[in-house]
Parts: C-alpha cells; sequence; structure tokens
C-alpha cells in the first residue's frame, strides 16, 4: 500500500500526517495526499487580550474531508489544545504523539503589547514556522469546527480500545500510579532485552541530540555576531575611503565598504538557515526523543498498574480466605464479587501491557526508518543553503577585484 | 629578491642586495620569544658578508627606541616598533582545554589540541612577519640602514640587554617627552606656512581617527569569523561521537553524520578558519600596521612642530636680546639654529610623507587583491566540497 506524502512550505516532513495516515492504513485506505501550510500571522485584538492568528491552508484529497482545499484561522493554543487531546488519547497506548511546539510566554506578550521590533518579529515567525513543521496532521483535525467530531472519526477504527483505557476510573489509577511511582524506582523485570536496548539507545541519542542542538545554537549565536561586527566594520571602511585622498584607493575603500555590507546581509541570511534548517531540526528532534522515552514510560506504568492490580487480587484473596472462617455472609460475598472484578481488571492489565509494548515496538520502527529519511533531507537542505552562500560570495569578491587590481 | 619572503604589509622591500635581512627562525620558550635575525651583505661596513644572531623583542623595542632619541632622525618617520608577541588567546585556549580534559572524549581532546596547536603556529607566524618588516624598512631606508645602532643591533654577537638597560638610564625623561604620542593640540594649533604640510596635518589627523576605528572593527569581524571555525570544531566531535552510536537501524543517519562531519571537518572549519587568518593577515593586520606607521608620521609632524614652535621662541627671545641688549649675539646663534633645524626637518619630512603615501596605496593595492582572491579561492573549494557532500547523500 503506497502512501505518498509530500510537504509544501515546510522544511521538514510531517510527523503527524504519517500518525495519522497510518491508522488509515490499517484500515485499508487508499493512496492520498495532503499539503498544509501555516501563514500569515496576524494580530488580532488589542493588549493583553490579543493574539495570534495563522491561517492554515489545506489541499487534499483524503476522503475524510468534506473539501479538497480550504483554508481556516487558528490560534496557538488551539494547537496545544490538540496536541493534548492526542496524547491524552494516544500517549499512553504506545503511541508517539509528536510535542507540542513550545510555548513562550515573554515571546508572546511583547507581541500582544504591540512591540513591532526585530526580536517580535523573529518570534511570530519562529512560532509560524514551528506550528508547520509540528502540525500538519493536527491541523487536520482542527479543521472543521467540529473539531471532536473529525477527531472521533479519524480515530474510529480505534475507538474500542481507547474507550476502555480513557474510562474515568482508569485514567485516575494511571494517574495515581504515576504520581506514586517515580520512572527510577520502577523495578520493572524486563523480559523483553528488545526494550531495555531501545531505551538504552534512546537516552545516548537524547544526550548527544542535546548536545548537537547547544553548539549549533552557539553558531547561529557567533553568525549573527559575524553579521553585526561585519556590518559595522563595513561602515568604517566607507568612512575611511571618505577620508582617503588617493582617488582610486578612496573608490576602493568605498567599494570595499559596499561588498562587506552586502556580505553582512549574507551572514544574516545564513544564520536564519543555520537556525531554521539545522537547530530547530535537532531541537525538535530532542523533543521527539522525548515523546518516545514517555512512551516507554507509558509502558513502565502500564506495567506498574497490572502488578499493582495483581497485588490487590492477591491481597483480596487472601482477605476472602480469612474470612471463610468468621460469620459474614455479606462481607464474603463483597468480597467474591471484588476478587471477580479484580481478575477482570488483572487479565485487561496484561492485555494492556501486552498491547502496548506491541504498539511500541511498531511505532519504533516506523519512527526509525521515517525519521531517517527526514533527517538526511534535512540535512541536504541544509547543505545547500550553505552552499548558496559560498556562490554569491565568490560573485561578490569577484566583482570586487578589477575595484582593487584599478588602484594605482 | 627573494618573492616568498614580501609579507602583506610592505613591499619593495628587502631588494637591495646591498644589505638582505630575514628572519628565517624563532623559537618560543614560555613567554619568550628568540628570533634568529639573519643578514646578508655586500656593504664593507659589516665585518662579514654574512651572518645570524639571537634577538628578543625587546632589542627590537630598543633599536626603535634609540632612533626615535636620535635628532638626526627628527625629519624621518621611523618605522613602528614590533608589538610584543601575544600568545594570550591561544594560551587561554589550552588552559580551557587543560581543564575540559577529563570531560571530552580522547578524540575531541586529540583534535582540539591540534587545531590549538595551528593557532599557537598562525600567531607565532604573525609576530615573526611584523619584526622582520621591522627590520625591512629600516636596510631599505636610505639614512636609517646606515645607522650605527642599526648595524650593532645586526652584528653584535653578544647578547643585548646590557646596551639595553643604559640606554634607558640615559634616556628617561627625554626619551618619555619625546616619544610620547604626538600632542594634537600643539600640532593643530601651530600656525602653518607651508600649504603641503598644512594639507598633511589635516589629512593624517582624520586618516588617523578612521583607520584606528576600522582596525578595531576589522579585529572584531576577524574574531567572530575565528568563533565559526571553532564552532566548527566542537561541532565536528559531537557530531563525530553522534554517528558512532551504533544502531543498524540508524545507519542512513549515521552515514549522513559521518559524511556532514567529514565535511565540516576538512571543510568548514579548515577552510572558515583560514578564511579568518587571511582575513586577518590581509586586513586587519594591513590597517593595524598602517594605523601604527600613521602615529608614527604623526610623531613626525609633532617633532616639525615642535621645532618650529622652537624657531618662534627663539625669534622672541632674539627680540628681547635686542631690546634689552644683551646676549644678542647668542640670541641669534640660537635663532639660527633652531630655523635649520626646521628647515631641514620640513624638507626631508615633506620627502617622507611622500614616500609614505606612495607605500600606502601599494601596500593597500596589494592586499586588498590578494584577499579579495583568497576569499575567491576558498568559497569556491568550500563549494566543490559542498557539492560533493550533498551528491553523496543524495545519491543514498
Amino acid at each position: 500500500m503506497f502512501v505518498h506524502l509530500s510537504a509544501f512550505y515546510s522544511y521538514r516532513s510531517l510527523p503527524f500526517c504519517r500518525f495519522f495516515l497510518q491508522i488509515e492504513e490499517e484500515e485499508g485506505g487508499d493512496s492520498f495526499d495532503i499539503h498544509i501550510s501555516v501563514s500569515d500571522p496576524e494580530k488580532v485584538g488589542d493588549g493583553m487580550n490579543a493574539y495570534m492568528a495563522y491561517k492554515v491552508t489545506t489541499k487534499t484529497s483524503v476522503a475524510l474531508f468534506r473539501q479538497r482545499d480550504f483554508s481556516v484561522k487558528r490560534r496557538f493554543s488551539d494547537f496545544l489544545g490538540l496536541h493534548s487531546k492526542l496524547a491524552s488519547k494516544y500517549l499512553h497506548i504506545g503511541y508517539i504523539v509528536p510535542p507540542a511546539p513550545e510555548k513562550s510566554i515573554v515571546g508572546m506578550t511583547k507581541v500582544k503589547v504591540g512591540k513591532e521590533d526585530q526580536s517580535s518579529n523573529e518570534f511570530v515567525e519562529r512560532r509560524r514556522s514551528a506550528l508547520e513543521r509540528y502540525d500538519e496532521g493536527q491541523a487536520t483535525a482542527m479543521l472543521s469546527s467540529y473539531k471532536h467530531l473529525k477527531l472521533k472519526l479519524i480515530l474510529l477504527p480505534r475507538a474500542v480500545n481507547t474507550q476502555a483505557l480513557s474510562s474515568a476510573g482508569i485514567l485516575r489509577m494511571v494517574n495515581k500510579a504515576a504520581e506514586a511511582v517515580n520512572k527510577m524506582t520502577i523495578k520493572m523485570n524486563e523480559s523483553d532485552a528488545w526494550f531495555e536496548e531501545k531505551q538504552q539507545h534512546f537516552e545516548n541519542l537524547d544526550a548527544q541530540l542535546r548536545k548537537l542542538h547547544a553548539s549549533v545554537e552557539c553558531l547561529v549565536c557567533h553568525r549573527k555576531e559575524l553579521s553585526v561586527n561585519t556590518a559595522q566594520f563595513a561602515k568604517s571602511a566607507a568612512m575611511l575611503g571618505n577620508s582617503e585622498d588617493h582617488t582610486a584607493l578612496s573608490r576602493a575603500l568605498s567599494q570595499l565598504a559596499e561588498v562587506e555590507e552586502k556580505i553582512d546581509q549574507l551572514h544574516q541570511d545564513q544564520a536564519n538557515a543555520d537556525f531554521y534548517l539545522f537547530s530547530e531540526l535537532l531541537g525538535d528532534y530532542v523533543r521527539l526523543i522525548s515523546a518516545v522515552k514517555g512512551v516507554f514510560d507509558q509502558r513502565m506504568k502500564t506495567w506498574q498498574k497490572w502488578q499493582d492490580s495483581q497485588m490487590l487480587l492477591q491481597k483480596k484473596r487472601e482477605a476472602e480466605a480469612k474470612l471463610q472462617f468468621t460469620n459474614k455472609p455479606d462481607k464474603l460475598q463483597q468480597t467474591k464479587d471484588e476478587i471477580k472484578e479484580l481478575e477482570g481488571r488483572v487479565q485487561q492489565g496484561e492485555r494492556d501491557f501486552e498491547q502496548i509494548s506491541k504498539t511500541i515496538r511498531k511505532e519504533v520502527s516506523r519512527f526509525e526508518k521515517d525519521r531517517v529519511k527526514d533527517f538526511k533531507m534535512s540535512i541536504v537542505k541544509y547543505l545547500e543553503s550553505l552552499v548558496q552562500t559560498q556562490q554569491q560570495l565568490i560573485k561578490y569578491w569577484e566583482a570586487f577585484l578589477p575595484e582593487a587590481k584599478a588602484i594605482s | 629578491m627573494l618573492p616568498e619572503k614580501l609579507r602583506s604589509v610592505s613591499v619593495d622591500l628587502n631588494n637591495d642586495a646591498s644589505l638582505l635581512i630575514d628572519i628565517p627562525d624563532a623559537l618560543c620558550e614560555r613567554d619568550k620569544v628568540k628570533f634568529t635575525v639573519h643578514t646578508k651583505t655586500t656593504l664593507s661596513s659589516f665585518q662579514k658578508p654574512e651572518f645570524s644572531v639571537p634577538r628578543q623583542h625587546e632589542d627590537f623595542i630598543w633599536l626603535h627606541d634609540t632612533l626615535v632619541e636620535t635628532e638626526d632622525y627628527a625629519g624621518l618617520i621611523i618605522p613602528p616598533a614590533p608589538p610584543k608577541p601575544d600568545f594570550e588567546s591561544p594560551r587561554e585556549k589550552m588552559h580551557k582545554l587543560g581543564e575540559g580534559e577529563a570531560t571530552m572524549t580522547k578524540e575531541e581532546y586529540t583534535k582540539m589540541k591540534q587545531e590549538l596547536e595551528a593557532e599557537y603556529l598562525a600567531v607565532f607566524k604573525k609576530t615573526v612577519q611584523v619584526h622582520e618588516v621591522f627590520l625591512q624598512r629600516l636596510s631599505s631606508h636610505p639614512v636609517l640602514s646606515k645607522d650605527r645602532n642599526f648595524q650593532i643591533f645586526l652584528e653584535y654577537d653578544q647578547d643585548l640587554s646590557v646596551r639595553r638597560k643604559n640606554a634607558k638610564e640615559m634616556f628617561g625623561g627625554f626619551f618619555k617627552n619625546m616619544v610620547k604620542s604626538a600632542d594634537e593640540v600643539l600640532i593643530a594649533g601651530v600656525k602653518e606656512v607651508d600649504d603641503f604640510f598644512e594639507q598633511e596635518k589635516t589629512f593624517l589627523l582624520d586618516y588617523f581617527s578612521k583607520i584606528k576605528e576600522a582596525t578595531a572593527k576589522a579585529e572584531k569581524m576577524t574574531r567572530s569569523h575565528k568563533n565559526i571555525a571553532d564552532d566548527y570544531i566542537r561541532l565536528s566531535a559531537t557530531l563525530n561521537s553522534l554517528s558512532a552510536e551504533e544502531s543498524t537501524n540508524y545507519y542512513i543517519i549515521k552515514f549522513c553524520l559521518k559524511l556532514f562531519q567529514n565535511f565540516l571537518r576538512v571543510c568548514l572549519k579548515k577552510v572558515e578558519g583560514r578564511v579568518a587568518s587571511d582575513e586577518e593577515l590581509k586586513l586587519t593586520e594591513l590597517l593595524r600596521y598602517y594605523m601604527r606607521d600613521i602615529q608614527a608620521a604623526k610623531d613626525l609632524l609633532y617633532r616639525r612642530a615642535r621645532a618650529l614652535a622652537d624657531y618662534e621662541n627663539s625669534n622672541k627671545a632674539l627680540d628681547k636680546a635686542r631690546l634689552k641688549g644683551k646676549d644678542v649675539s647668542q640670541a641669534e646663534e640660537h635663532q639660527k639654529r633652531c630655523l635649520q633645524k626646521f628647515d631641514t626637518l620640513s624638507e626631508s619630512g615633506k620627502k617622507e610623507l611622500t614616500n609614505f603615501k606612495a607605500r600606502r596605496v601599494v601596500a593597500f593595492r596589494k592586499n586588498l587583491v590578494e584577499m579579495a582572491e583568497l576569499e575567491v579561492k576558498h568559497a569556491k573549494n568550500n563549494m566543490t566540497l559542498l557539492q560533493g557532500c550533498i551528491e553523496l547523500l543524495s545519491g543514498n
């Protein structure tokens, strides 16, 4: 079954889109494609109640959607809302839900208060591209006003399983278990070497990617510095050229100043490429790996839950045995009922654990396959940006050369 | 003529075969750099036709200062003294490297160490060049090359430190007065009779402040380039450990990363580093050198201004003497001497300043041309490597 996916306007591919389409795959869907872009940030409202609205445009042939081509306006918190919905539905059964784009209060406040300066424009641009990168599949779900309905429609095939798990009672118990047990103290009898190995592997990858990300952020910073310094030098060279009394040399110095000014712009553009193509890529991967680790954690919690149910069952059985010797028929019956329920729960716990283990295996191998291709494409794009910079440099300096030679 | 010895800041030096000087060798011991000054000459004033002596930076400074002090050279632009060798930056890095040794992998450590050694070498080359140029400026000057102290510097095979100490005692305060940076107020305040000097004065004062500014900004720019080269080093080291992650499922990522890392290591880091050092040599060093040279030219103007002031004072003294009717002949003598001094200074000053301009223009041309050519070369290198990398990655 062929799934064709193309990204338009986004620098990287679509983590979420594949997520949804994979579900379709299993239901025997046909080939389709979907293009999503996030654009036209627009400030709505005033003061502290203001927010940025983004236009989300979709072009798709997926049968689920009524139209082929449509766009809506959504704000940042809409994206977060979608993420939390999906996370609550999917995370604890083992699906890797890509993390939400980061919320930055400072950045947003600046925009609200209307500071139309460089950094807030940058912030809006960062957010726009983050939303686009993150969210193409999620945007799908939000596109109709029937948010929840759409979600349910898409999630329908899985409804049975999710239903059971998201019932309030179990959810509360999971949360309690999560609170009670620090992941460090969950001593799980890992019968499956695959999980142990993968977990270790992701830990290492996480550490390395973070380091890499930090190095690239440093590079971006320095490149921006270089751009500023080049601009300043250009100005001083121009002034020197003005002060020079030898005509040809004066001309050459002024030309030098112009070249350096152009190069400053080049550095700025390169810094942006460094950032958007490389740094953000790594940042996304770091967050993605955290999501993967989260999924492994969920598995442990599921296991813990199962174990807890088993222990409870054990205790109830012991209680039942004791009650046999006392004359409390109601109590005995109640205990028998509780035991029945707990047996059911234990069985369910075991099933859940096996299910989540299975899902994680699939998710991880899918992740590994897709991420790799993804990563390669992004590196190529980044390298291409570097090539462009070099080409421009050659052009500028070759234009300057005759000017320098003309000094006599 | 030794074309490979032509350095960035001055041209047409060392092409007079009667006195050829170079620094073929230098040793770095802790804080001290020992230069080997090698001379080849056909002049009879020297004892041997070819010889070498070891010299320290302080010896160069001594030579410079004695030249400045010499009255006879008041009308000349004394070549600026070479700056003290500055190993601060690589030394700091070495320190950091030592501290971070525990946290780095062995490969990272060796790599950084190599880079550090390269940087040490670059600083070293720079300081040798600057000292060499100083000597070559002297040897190519018609008057200064004949200076007795210069000969001693080149020839005397004993330690010069004794002479250095004597010199300091002799000149003391007077030294400070003369060598202190040109008092711009004095220069500006003097009523100029000569158009040429008037123009030169205005030009030099303005140009000096502009070139000082440009030098500072160029230094910042070069430092940024160096920072980026260092970032590439760090990136490539991290990518290296990342690609060492064994997981067969990630073999494509591993491949990408390995390639990317190699590219960074071979191309960007080296080339970027070279761009930074070439830029520094051709541009920043050029500006720095001429800033100092212009300072020396300003010093000449200062000396001339002082001579003019002295002459004007002597005139006043003569008038007073005539009025009082006492020591008139003495005052006349003094006044004549002052006038003579002033005239000599003006004459040689004019020659020096005209030569200076020509020299400056030629040096700028040479360096700007070379810098542009190098930039193009590096960018083309970068591009070829990058494109090769992209092809490999896309092909897979």
